[in-house]
């Protein structure tokens, strides 16, 4: 189980030497993207318009960040990150046609996402649930906002962070996923403490 | 300063303590489920958690971005004056702390979706009486986070499976949750009265301090085997395996109708906030859960 410090964009050939349990950070350009996000890029996609900022070889992150306006700069307050399974629906579209490398988010996502992970490369990388200081303060700068016609939380911020993390990898490009691991594990666990408590024979 | 306005001021301080600092209790249990993970992504997660609550200490932010819905258990002495005014002194407190310290606006209307802005609305902030003698107010303050309150549950099982059937449903309930509540998490248990009463023992039973043995030895026991065995599930923090999957196991229990047995599970994520203080008759305060915070 590694640690490795990446910095964006970052190529395939780097994400593919990720593994689960890896710890990793990430310095560079990290994008905001929730559910209307992804809906709208892809309409993008369909309809043939170029995004307002290219995606390839950055991470993308499932989070509607709280901001507030410093004279014209815009400044992080909090970043926590949102539950991904949303975005189930659209990432395996999204890894393959935008070539993000990194999605970061927290809860974990499901096959159609490993399964496009494994083939396109790419990474799921699980930030702590409501760790939103520690996450606002590796941003350290907005370097702009797209979209912000859906609203703040659902808008493209794009961030430049410094050591964003620690992130976990908790799917990666070779098709293991670490919650649908640990559930199974879980599972069985289960069977074996109900045994442990009287409750089955 | 008359003794609404020290309610409101109290109660302002409790909103804002309990958001930006963890009670000692929780932060306690948190750095000893680091040490004694041994899982890297535990491990991993854990420190993040504590990190970020040494952040939050240090520039004074909210330790989680959801500052959660704004729930009070009030105290009162029933000599304790004013007593029909306390509960607007509360809502000032929501407010005045909402664009303050600032919260986030968590308060929604569930028809129109508009959000209120200032979390306020219908029956919210809630509050919970108790009557007591005496002439003293306690508070105490409990910002609820939304990812851990979507797990809470209450359900009547059949009463002839009796404690057993309350383990399997704790357990099950835990596995569900899975990684949604932002686990480490403090899970509350409620059994009997009925549905309602169960929840809300159940949620009551989250404010009690962490490794603080619970004085009914039937209930101590109970809370201790479900604890060992939530945390053989595996589950670990954020889901992502290891050994704590819960910081503490609560449980309360109320008579139940002879063909009712109702059992209420609530979540409370790492980040479990809460805060108290004791108002005197002459004005002075005690604050219980932060003392040397200001
Ligand atoms: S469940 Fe708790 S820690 Fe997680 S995001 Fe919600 S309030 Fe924060």
């Amino acid at each position: 189980m590694g640690v490795y410090y990446l910095k964006t964009p970052i190529s395939e050939e780097e994400v593919r030497k990720l593994r689960v349990n890896d710890t990793i950070y990430i310095t560079g350009t990290i994008v905001t993207a929730r559910d209307q996000a992804h809906r709208k890029a892809l309409e993008y996609l369909r309809e043939g318009k170029a995004l307002p900022i290219n995606l390839e070889g950055l991470a993308i992150f499932h989070c509607g960040p709280v901001v507030k306006k410093e004279g014209d700069k815009w400044v992080v307050v909090a970043a926590g990150p949102t539950t991904s399974t949303r975005m189930d629906l659209f990432e395996d579209e999204f890894i393959k046609n935008f070539k993000v490398r990194v999605i970061i988010g927290k809860g974990g996502m499901g096959k159609r996402t490993t399964e496009a992970m494994a083939k396109y490369g790419a990474v799921y990388a699980a930030l702590t649930g409501g760790a939103a200081v520690l996450a606002a303060k590796a941003i350290k700068s907005v370097k702009g906002v797209e979209w912000l016609d859906l609203g703040v939380p659902e808008a493209l911020w794009i961030f430049e962070a410094e050591n964003f993390g620690p992130l976990t990898v908790a799917i990666d490009s070779h098709g293991n996923n670490l919650f649908m691991d640990v559930s199974k594990k879980v599972e069985e666990n289960k069977i074996k403490i109900y045994k442990e408590i009287g409750l089955t024979e | 300063m008359g003794i609404v306005d020290v309610v409101e001021e109290v109660a302002f301080n409790l909103i804002r303590q309990a958001v930006i600092y963890l009670p000692e209790d929780v932060k306690a249990s948190l750095k000893k489920a680091y040490e004694e993970e041994t899982s890297e992504a535990a491990k991993t997660q854990l420190r993040a958690i504590l990190d970020n609550i040494e952040l939050a200490e240090k520039y004074r932010y909210p330790v989680c971005q959801d500052t959660g819905t704004i729930l009070f258990y009030i105290t009162a002495g029933a000599e304790f004056k004013d007593l029909d005014k306390i509960e607007r002194a509360l809502i000032n407190a929501t407010r005045r702390a909402t664009e303050e310290v600032p919260l986030r606006p968590n308060s929604v209307d569930p028809f129109t979706q508009k959000n209120s802005g200032d979390n306020t609305g219908r029956f919210i902030p809630y509050i919970n009486w108790e009557i007591a003698p005496g002439n003293t107010l306690e508070i105490t303050v409990m910002p609820k986070g939304g990812g851990s309150e979507n797990m809470c549950i209450a359900k009547a099982i059949p009463p002839g499976e009796g404690i057993k059937g309350v383990k399997k449903f704790v357990i099950e309930t835990i596995v569900e949750a899975g990684a949604q509540p932002c686990p480490p998490t403090i899970v509350g248990v409620g059994m009997g009265g009925g549905v309602d009463i169960a929840i809300k023992l159940a949620k009551k039973a989250l404010l009690r301090p962490l490794n603080t043995p619970n004085p009914d030895p039937n209930l101590s026991k109970l809370e201790r085997e479900l604890y060992e065995a939530a945390n053989k599930l595996g589950i670990g923090p954020m889901g992502l395996g290891g050994r704590t999957t819960v910081l503490g196991v609560h449980i309360d229990y109320a008579f139940r109708h002879p063909a009712s047995f109702p059992v209420a599970v609530a979540f409370n994520c790492w980040a479990a906030r809460r805060a108290s203080a004791k108002i005197y008759a002459d004005g002075s305060v005690e604050y219980l859960t932060h003392r040397g915070v200001e």
